[in-house]
């Protein structure tokens, strides 16, 4: 009998009597303004929101922002003037000299910051990660107040890859004292419009 | 090592003792403050409590569907009945793609199957990407506890363990400085590893994808710059549907560190283009532990470790004195099902406060099982004889009322019975601390004088 | 109302002032209690310790000493827990720790105490976590407290707020001998949190958690007065 076979049966054999699953009512989070509790939930983990009107401000944030003399990566065509965007087929490896990413996300979600990115706004699995700096633009109205909510909003898409994120990356492993910039990126800015 | 031996040693430095206990206390703190900003909490905690009761009941069908939901996403999906097989599988993995190094993500299961050690035997270079699994991966010790790994050590320990192998300055102990080494040197093994491992924290049923939660980013940069990933699972982290993720996600972070979510919460469906993607699915001891009535809820796990950072023993014995990969409470109910006459120590490294049952994002019952693992243990003969002869005096003196009355001067047929009482310098309890005075007479003798006329 | 007092071998061996108090405070407040001369231990020392296989005789002991009571009452969380999950004795009225049975069956809403001093609350787990005697940290829940509530009933008494206000002291039975490194550590640190805030005497409904304590503040000469909540809540002047 391979492992397979063995470890199913044993379960089998183990599992005990049926327990219904519980429904999932009752526990929504209640917010007076999304973007207001989005904001403050991201700026306590270390994010930043920026309220913008147009690609035009996104741009002149940018250009005060960072380093621009450096390599900058969009998905957005719109950024096309600030940003390389033929970078989508190449070797993820080839991103390591990224300065600042910027891309569309889906979703915020209010009680924890955190983005919705599926493959098709990341542009490579990769690009939100290997970033110094990474800057996402989410539409004002595209803020749900809870994870139940964000995962009624994804329902049954079929994303092959897809992530929430939330604030820079982080570590605190010494003593307890929080540092940013472990792996991935060392901020994150979020362009509401 | 016994817990009491290596707990006595621990707390011979008696500031250390004081910051570990202080540092972990504080994380329990900002546990509670984020759970207490969350009004249904309870509700949550009962919500996952009861969609594991579920998954532990359909573990089988859950799994089988979970295997073939992956295998449609192009996941090549594996069985290990134990750690030998699941550290044999990925050996092979790495053989059958000519690579011999790897950079691995945190996964307490690869601890559980000593997989650094025997995939180094076979000449395979593994790295550990995540910052406190890397410091005491170069100190060549096991981590101490399962979401902060070198939470045992102060910053000028990491700081001399970086300048000896990565050359920083001696006496640099700022952390800003070494975590921005270490993201130096880490980065440079992402880039020329071929394969990174990773854990898994939730596989879902319905879809076959699994979620992968770090801080860090270290998952992350490991998969999408490999040409292999393989992520390894315990069976139990199963749950049945997406929508489940909704109420984990919410609970794992707050539980484990205060922070409303991890940074990254990555959902793997399908491989990269190009890519391959492994699951191996680990038995190792779970299917005997679901077997056992008493115990199988620890299987609920979602490995937070709350239950560590509440647990007043824990923060004082730190977690190498468990001598299991996971430590703490929940290591103390999952260890004894894995052996029983190694890990008979655990379920007594606890005074049953039950702090533990009541953090758990899951609602394991996890006191109620150390009290049901010692009884199992003493009945299987894992009790020392020395205690088991106390045991049946004590029981001889507290089944008659005339022995317990006739033994002595008031205070003396107590002490005789209750060995922590012994009024000598033998005694533990008398090292630190002074012996109750026994007075003139007893409650007892007291009642009958002014009572019962 | 026929009140079975059950008094936990330390209290009838170590601190027969405690078994007093309780017995004149359950008086004074109207019940008619008994003490069943033969009762020895409930058993907890050796169930706690892996040996409840053997603690059967000593249950039935337990049993044959107070089948006649309405109500068994105990001024220990711990004995009381033990005895009401593993005993298997079930009188008509219930088995009590102390303060839970003044609040919740005698429901009395004036005490006649007087007790003017800092005190610091030890909420023993047992009592606390297991009989739920008061609100546990742990949980988002509304707040209660029935041996506060009392301790609030006493004139002039003064109660400490603590850094840790329900936090083990370590003694867990055997566990206070077989770890113990990890056992007096705990205890110091909770001396240290009522030391720190003031305490002037530290009180709790456990002798058990008491008696390791007070070892400790002896031990260290400090300035604390340990008492059981029953001789506080039994205290006038």
């Amino acid at each position: 009998m391979s492992s397979r076979e063995s470890i199913l049966s044993k379960i089998k054999a183990s599992q005990p009597e049926q327990r219904a699953l519980p429904g999932l009512t009752g526990l929504n989070l209640q917010v007076d303004s999304v973007f207001q509790k989005y904001r403050e939930v991201l700026t306590s983990i270390g994010g930043t929101v920026v309220e913008v009107r147009s690609f035009d401000e996104i741009k002149a944030f940018i250009k005060s922002e960072y380093n621009t003399s450096l390599r900058l990566i969009t998905t957005l065509p719109e950024l096309a003037d600030i940003a390389e965007t033929g970078w989508l087929e190449a070797d993820p490896h080839s991103l390591s000299d990224v300065e600042l990413t910027i891309i569309r996300g889906v979703f915020g979600v209010a009680e924890n910051g955190a983005i919705w990115l599926t493959e098709n706004e990341m542009g490579q699995r990769v690009a939100p990660f290997i970033c110094q700096n990474l800057a996402i633009i989410i539409q004002k109205e595209n803020i749900v107040a809870d994870l139940h909510l964000a995962y009624e909003r994804i329902g049954n898409e079929e994303n092959s890859f897809s992530t929430f994120l939330a604030g820079p990356s982080k570590t605190a492993d010494i003593e307890q004292s929080l540092v940013l910039g472990a792996h991935g990126s060392r901020s994150l800015v979020v362009f509401v419009l | 090592m016994q817990h009491s031996e290596a707990a006595d040693i621990f707390n011979k430095d008696v500031e250390r003792t004081t910051w570990h206990d202080e540092t972990l206390w504080w994380v329990r703190q900002k546990r509670d403050k984020v759970a207490f900003q969350i009004p249904e909490w309870e509700l949550l905690r009962e919500t996952a409590s009861q969609i594991k009761n579920n998954v532990l009941s359909n573990l089988h069908d859950y799994l089988v569907s979970f295997e073939e939901q992956a295998i449609r996403n192009g996941v090549k999906v594996h069985w290990a009945a134990d750690a030998a097989e699941h550290n044999q599988i990925v050996l092979s993995i790495l053989r059958e793609n000519n690579i011999n190094s790897l950079s691995k993500s945190k996964s307490m299961l690869t601890e559980e199957c000593h997989m650094n050690e025997f995939l180094s035997h076979n000449g395979i270079d593994v790295i550990d990407t995540d910052l406190g699994e890397r410091i005491v991966q170069l100190r060549q010790e096991p981590p101490s506890h399962i979401v902060m790994p070198a939470i045992h050590l102060k910053k000028e320990d990491v700081s001399d363990t970086f300048h000896e192998h990565l050359n920083t300055e001696k006496g640099n102990n700022a952390p800003q400085y070494l975590t921005e080494v270490a993201r130096h040197h880490l980065r440079e093994k992402f880039l020329e590893r071929k394969l990174a491992l990773t854990g898994v924290n939730f596989a879902v049923a319905e879809t076959g994808e699994f979620v992968v939660c770090t801080n860090e980013g270290n998952a992350d940069m490991g998969a999408h710059l490999a040409d292999v990933h393989i992520a390894c699972m315990g069976f139990e982290k199963i749950i049945p549907k997406r929508e489940h993720l909704g109420v984990f996600l919410r609970l794992l972070a707050r539980s484990a560190t205060g922070q409303p979510i991890t940074t990254y919460s990555s959902h793997f469906r399908k491989p990269c283009e190009g890519q391959q993607m492994h699951i191996v699915i680990v038995d190792n001891g779970r299917s005997t532990q679901l077997g056992r009535k008493d115990f199988r809820n620890s299987l609920k796990c979602i490995r937070c470790a709350a239950c560590m950072n509440t647990c007043p023993v824990y923060r004082r014995s730190g977690g190498h004195s468990y001598h299991n990969a996971v430590a703490g409470p929940i290591g103390s109910i999952l260890a004894p099902n894995l052996d029983m006459t190694k890990f008979a120590d655990l379920p007594f490294a606890s005074t049953l406060c039950g702090s533990c049952s009541n953090v758990c994002p899951v609602k394991i019952d996890i006191h109620d099982q150390l009290y049901k693992w010692r009884q199992v243990l003493v009945q299987s003969g894992h009790a020392p004889t020395v205690k088991k002869l106390g045991m049946k005096a004590m029981n001889f003196t507290f089944s008659h009322p005339a022995a317990y009355q006739l033994g002595g001067s008031v205070g003396r047929k107590i002490m005789k019975a209750l060995p922590f009482l012994v009024n000598n310098g033998m005694n533990p309890w008398f090292k630190n601390r002074e012996m109750p005075e026994p007075p003139s007479e007893s409650f007892r003798d007291w009642y009958k004088k002014n009572r019962k006329k | 109302m026929k009140v079975g007092l059950f008094i936990p071998c330390y209290i009838d061996q170590f601190y027969p002032q405690v078994g007093v108090a309780t017995l004149e405070l359950l008086e004074k407040l109207g019940c008619e209690v008994g003490f069943p001369l033969n009762q020895t231990c409930c058993g907890q020392p050796m169930a706690n310790s892996g040996f409840e296989h053997l603690a059967g005789s000593c249950s039935q002991l337990f049993i044959d000493n107070f089948s006649e009571f309405d109500y068994i009452v105990s001024p220990s969380g711990s004995c009381t827990l033990h005895v009401k999950e593993h005993v298997g004795i079930h009188p008509k009225g219930g088995i009590y720790e102390l303060t839970e049975f003044i609040n919740d069956v005698l429901k009395i809403d004036k005490l006649d105490a007087r007790f003017p001093h800092k005190v610091g609350l030890h909420q023993s787990c047992h009592g606390q976590r297991g009989l739920k005697l008061s609100q546990m940290s742990e949980l988002n829940a509304p707040g209660f407290s029935k041996p506060e509530k009392l301790l609030r009933m006493v004139d002039g008494l003064d109660l400490v707020t603590l850094d840790r206000k329900d936090e083990c002291c370590g003694f867990g039975g055997t566990f206070c001998v077989t770890e113990e490194a990890v056992s007096v550590r705990m205890g110091i640190d909770r001396v240290r949190d009522h030391v720190k805030n003031g305490t002037e005497v530290l009180t709790g409904g456990d002798t058990s958690c008491l008696m390791h304590l007070e070892g400790i503040i002896r031990r260290e000469k400090l300035p604390l007065k340990v008492m059981h909540i029953a001789e506080i809540l039994n205290f006038s002047n």
